[in-house]
């Protein structure tokens, strides 16, 4: 394998310097760069607009021209993915914040003040897990009717079940680490201790879910889009993208399998690196 | 572990089961049930109050539902309805009437279609579950024919193995079942486009949502098996004189396994999720069909009806799964 | 002659009708020049040795030396891109270089024995201990299925397992340390090998168990099986060994027999390791002696008016899951006089560390207090507390789990300082104190920048006492602070903190299970077994007249040096 480079705790541009990656981690980083900038600047990357409709072109398989094809409007299929963009990865990170704050707010207090207040927190977490996190969202939206905000807040709330298992079990950890114990027995007060070495080192591998989450966020957004439960067409975002697409399945299926072609990229190159992360930050902490 | 995975683990502590006293291990099985049931009891709390959170008064919200429109009714045109699902009385009283229901069968009644919500469900359960069972299967299977082969066996083979598990892993239930049903349905005739109810219709749906499954299963018990590879006990065997497929298959296996068990209540889970989209996808009977047209038509007592069925069947089959563990690995685990 | 390699082979003897082929003393096992190498790296660089029938060799080294490798190679077990070349590589006629997998299968279990340590990981926890007994047996198709599992309780049996059809049915983890390191070797002689190799076979033993262990294979050896020890350990190699190879580096660099050897080494690297081992011998000299004679210490007079810090009947209970109250420390009490070390002693589940946690104030006793200069210390509230934290420090076992991971040295040290009586101010002034407490302990201002992942073990417990040191700190309790470390290390590190009692007067509550160190370190002395004192005096005292039949056990159990025959 190629080194890994060890973070050494004097990090910064030093080590990224050594940081030596393999093929797969390289392709992560270009698909993200090109999402980045198909949110931020989606006219740099596309040539018309989302909805230049020509109905001369329409249905059109994938061609020079058009590399997505066109879809029933002659509307260019990839200039409509390159400006859902925005959408849709605001989606994601929009349902990632909400489920890590929850997440984050109800790890650490079951993990570091214990007792009854954890026991508490882990029975309401496992009655939480019981609901599947595409079915929650599903009881949300059935209570607040469909939008943009009601998928944010419902895939938010499915998802975060595991991500505050997940803090719990890393405060916890943490917590029994032997410098915490040296921390207090230097004479350092608790609030202290947690800030400066249980806080910090419970985070530092939970940024690698935070991004693996993002990618899980979007798939489950366009879940719900795709039984037509999210936003509606004919707005470009991915998932509204696949709801539209379904009638055309057996005709024109890249309508369907494109998009979701995207969105199975994206999460793929937002979870390799969340994996990549996660790597290294165990190597380096042990 | 690196993944997701293990800290899914349900929280429910997994504890010896002594050699001798049975007693205590019947305290404890005891125990596990009877926490089981609280969870079951809390679950249903939760579907309760999902029901009153809905926006505006209930009975408006029914009988706009109803008549398709929204306006304000009066009371003389609220009352029947108030009275039909007992929205007058004490919430105390409706709680209790809700979840002592839900453990006599009763799930409610349906907003939009006035009659009970199990009728609403029906049969429309059934498929569903053996779409799931029938995943839960197959996933297990494919994922621990490619860990077995591919597992430390050179970092080519290895490597790929992973990379295959993690791509399958991240894929989306509908991307899968499109592709499959384009590729195997539509260009390449094998299996009917509309599932229906037949066998050879079930293949496709399993597959869809076996595949996704197949590489978490087989990412989790990968990184279990090269753990456990690198154990001495591994060494002590292989100095025994047992060669390599001994080794993995009567030592490693069964401690590489054991995240993956753990993991399969969760996953029962996950897959009635996908079930919803796989029927939807191949057009087959099940509850899907019935949970998206309840969740457009925003009949909450149906939708929480099927969400707090699928959290029972996911709670029991935890239930199973912690008591098999036990069985499996009695050690003891510090919690 | 050759080896019967045939798997179809039944083997109905047991070991006292196999007829021997080999009269004791004749090598069995030859091997010239072996070369181990992994990519660039060559781990073994050239190694000569034999292990003779009904001996004991011994390879002794410290971590790196190559001799773990040594050992997986003799079972053709090197592991994954392991090169391995030899001149000569022979068991009893068979040439081991040539042999394929197959082969090797066969001999492994049935003419070589292996032994790792820490059955707790040397043995698969999920399988119950008859079948990993059986294991071998099964696999070189030893007997039927009704034969085995009686073989099985034969071979518990012998090696000493009370009780052995119930426990053949337990699991590892259900059987004490020292039965089950003997389950782990009744699976490695199953068969009646002629060669047995045991890698650190009492490693993770209390010294009683280590002794019987140590008895076993020695039993072995009388049946007339060659034995190829491998250890870190003098005096283990002294009670079992005839003949002992020192490696360093993947080199022998002495040979000879065991006696020999260790009465008058030639070469200096074992005399180090030699000079390395604390004991009673050792008592007031440096373990670390290069070639000239070092100076007795010159220590401190200690100060015996008050005691500084005073455990008084301490008590200490825990529930265990099963809700069984287990006491884990039964009224202790116990004193540190200024200047002074007091040893606490003891093997494992004996309360030790506990005590000293509970003296430490990081755990709260159920009975009992402890005082600091005649002043409340764990009766104190935590906030009151804590100011007064800088006059006792720790020293832990396992120095990289007590660093934050994402710290450097400096800012260890900076931050311990911090806590003192006079904290530096300004970054200039900290860097000089944290410069000044590295030099104090042997290390230098190239080791500020270094994350404790950079550094050896040595040198994290270096930092560890330094950031120990830091706070200027009266009292230091030291828990098991080499008990991870290499023999010479472990003597540098020891060698340091008796310079720095001497130095600056600190007072040590030493903690450890190894009685050598104990009796180099200590002035005082508690023996503890099972949460209770059973002995308490002068270190002299306890280790020449031991009243308390326990310590009598231990001192019997405890293998010295001079036991070479």
């Amino acid at each position: 394998m190629t080194s890994v480079a060890i973070l050494s705790p004097s990090v910064g541009l030093h080590s990224l310097a050594r940081f030596r990656a393999r093929p797969s981690t390289v392709f992560s980083l270009v698909i993200v760069a090109l999402v980045l900038v198909a949110a931020v600047a989606p006219g740099l990357l596309a040539s018309g607009t989302p909805t230049q409709i020509d109905l001369t072109n329409a249905l059109a398989p994938p061609s020079w021209a058009h590399p997505f094809g066109t879809d029933e409007a002659g509307r260019d299929l990839l200039t409509r993915v390159i400006y859902g963009t925005r959408l849709s990865l605001g989606i994601g990170l929009g349902a990632t914040g909400i489920a890590m704050s929850l997440a984050l707010v109800f790890g650490f207090a079951a993990g570091l003040v214990g007792g009854v207040l954890d026991t508490v927190i882990t029975r309401v977490l496992e009655v939480f897990f019981a609901f599947p996190a595409l079915l929650a969202a599903l009881l949300v939206i059935a209570i607040f009717g469909p939008s943009v905000k009601t998928s944010i807040v419902a895939v938010g709330i499915g998802s975060m079940p595991g991500y505050a298992r997940m803090v719990r079990g890393q405060v916890i950890n943490v917590k029994q680490a032997g410098y915490i114990e040296a921390a207090h027995a230097l004479g350092h007060s608790r609030w202290k201790v947690i800030r400066r070495h249980l806080f910090p080192n419970a985070m530092r591998p939970l940024v690698a879910v935070m991004t693996l989450g993002v990618g899980q966020s979007i798939v489950w957004a366009s879940s719900l889009a795709f039984l037509g439960l999210g936003v509606p067409p004919p707005s470009p975002e991915w998932g509204a993208l696949l709801d539209a697409g379904r009638l055309y399945i057996t005709t024109s299926w890249w309508l369907e399998i494109l998009p979701g072609l995207v969105i199975v990229l994206v999460a793929l190159a937002v979870t390799s690196l969340g994996r990549t992360m996660q790597h290294r930050l165990e190597g380096a902490s042990r | 572990m690196t993944t997701l995975a293990p800290d899914l683990l349900p929280s429910v502590s997994t504890r010896p089961l002594p050699a001798r006293t049975s007693v205590r291990a019947a305290r404890r099985v005891g125990f596990k049930v009877v926490s089981a049931v609280l969870v079951l009891i809390a679950a249903a709390s939760v579907t309760f109050f999902a029901q009153l959170v809905i926006p505006g008064d209930r009975a408006t919200t029914i009988l706009n539902l109803q008549n398709g429109r929204e306006q304000k009714w009066s009371t003389a045109e609220l009352a029947p309805v108030n009275d039909r699902f007992g929205f007058d009385h004490p919430l105390i009283a409706q709680y209790l009437d809700y979840v002592g229901g839900f453990f006599k069968g009763d799930l409610g009644t349906s907003y939009t279609q006035f009659r009970p919500v199990t009728s609403v469900i029906g049969a429309q359960i059934v498929p569903s579950l053996v779409l799931t069972i029938g995943a839960l299967v197959v996933a297990w299977i494919i994922a621990l024919v490619v860990t077995l082969v591919t597992v430390k066996r050179g970092r080519f083979v290895s490597g790929a193995g992973s990379s295959v598990e993690a791509f399958t892993a991240s894929l989306p239930h509908y991307w899968v079942g499109v592709i499959l049903l384009v590729v195997f349905a539509v260009k390449i005739p094998i299996f009917p486009v509309i599932g229906g109810d037949g066998l050879w219709g079930t293949v496709l749906p399993v597959l869809t949502l076996a595949i996704p499954l197949s590489g978490f299963l087989g990412q989790v018990t990968r990184d279990e098996f090269d753990k456990v590879l690198d154990q001495p006990f591994i060494v002590t065997a292989r100095a025994r004189g047992m060669g390599d497929t001994g080794i993995r298959l009567r030592h490693a296996l069964r401690h590489a396994v054991l995240p993956a068990i753990t993991l399969s209540g969760w996953a029962l889970g996950a897959l009635i999720s996908g079930a919803v989209i796989a029927e939807n996808i191949f057009g087959r009977p099940g509850i899907g069909q019935v949970l998206v047209t309840a969740v457009n038509t925003r009949d909450v007592p149906t939708v929480s009806g099927i969400v707090l069925v699928v959290a029972a069947v996911y709670i029991v089959a935890n239930l199973l799964v912690d008591l098999a563990y036990a069985l499996v690995d009695p050690r003891l685990r510090a919690s | 002659m050759t080896v019967a390699v045939s798997r179809k082979t039944p083997k109905h003897e047991t070991s006292n009708e196999r007829s021997r082929e080999v009269t004791a003393g004749q090598p069995l096992l030859k091997v010239e020049n072996l070369r181990v190498a992994f990519g660039n790296t060559e781990v073994v660089k050239g190694i000569s040795f034999s292990a003779k029938a009904g001996r004991c060799l011994a390879i002794v080294g410290e971590s790196g030396s190559g001799k773990s490798v040594t050992a997986r190679t003799l079972v053709g077990l090197t592991g994954d891109g392991g090169r391995v070349e030899s001149d000569r590589l022979e068991l009893g006629g068979t040439d081991l270089r040539t042999l394929d997998e197959r082969t090797w299968r066969g001999i492994r279990g049935n003419e070589i024995g292996f032994v790792l340590q820490d059955a707790l990981l040397s043995l698969d926890q999920l399988r119950r201990v008859g079948d990993e007994v059986g294991e071998p047996l099964k696999l070189h198709g030893w007997g039927d299925r009704r034969s085995r599992p009686e073989r099985v309780v034969e071979l518990l049996d012998s090696v000493g397992v009370p009780e052995p059809e119930m426990r053949a049915k337990q699991r590892p983890y259900e059987l004490s340390g020292g039965l089950r390191q003997r389950a782990l070797i009744a699976s490695a002689i199953a068969l009646d090998p002629r060669l047995v190799i045991a890698d650190e076979p009492t490693t993770a033993l209390d010294v009683t168990v280590q002794a019987q262990v140590l008895d076993l294979l020695a039993a072995s050896k009388e049946r007339g099986t060659a034995i190829v020890l491998i250890s870190h350990d003098l005096s283990v190699v002294a009670r079992l060994a005839d003949e002992v190879a020192v490696m360093r580096d993947g080199e022998i660099v002495e040979y000879g027999e065991t006696s020999k050897v260790l009465r008058d080494p030639q070469h200096e690297y074992t005399r180090t390791l030699i000079d390395a081992v604390p004991s009673e011998h050792t008592r007031g000299i440096r373990l670390v002696r290069g070639t000239t004679p070092s100076a007795p210490r010159t220590r401190r007079p200690i100060d015996r008016g008050r005691p500084l810090l005073e455990g008084r009947h301490l008590t200490k209970v825990y529930r265990g899951p099963d809700g069984v109250d287990r006491t884990v420390v039964d009224d202790v009490s116990f004193e540190l006089f200024a200047g002074e070390t007091l040893g606490i002693v003891g093997e494992s589940g004996s309360g030790k560390t506990t005590t000293a946690r509970i003296a430490l104030a990081m755990l709260e006793p159920e009975g009992g207090d402890v005082l600091l200069r005649g002043e409340p210390w764990t009766t104190l509230s935590v906030r009151e507390r804590r100011p007064l934290r800088s006059r006792v420090g720790v020293v832990y076992q396992d120095p990289l789990s007590s660093f934050d991971p994402r710290w450097t040295v400096e800012r260890i040290l900076a931050d311990a300082l911090s806590r003192g009586p006079n904290p530096p101010s300004g970054a200039a002034a900290r860097k000089e104190r944290v410069v000044e407490l590295l030099e104090k302990v042997g290390l230098g201002a190239h080791q500020l920048e270094a994350g404790p992942l950079r550094l050896s073990g040595g040198q994290r417990q270096r930092v560890a006492i330094a950031r120990a040191l830091a706070p200027e700190p009266e009292i230091i309790v030291c828990d098991e602070p080499v008990s991870a470390l290499d023999v010479s290390v472990q003597a540098q590190v020891l060698d340091l903190l008796t310079d720095l009692q001497d130095d600056l007067g600190v007072s040590y509550v030493f903690i450890s299970h190894d009685l050598g160190v104990i009796h180099h370190m200590s002035d005082r002395v508690l023996v503890m077994k099972d949460g209770k004192v059973v002995e308490r005096g002068t270190a002299d005292d306890i280790f020449t007249r031991p009243q308390d039949p326990y310590t009598q056990r231990l001192l019997t159990a405890l293998p010295r040096l001079e036991q070479a025959s």
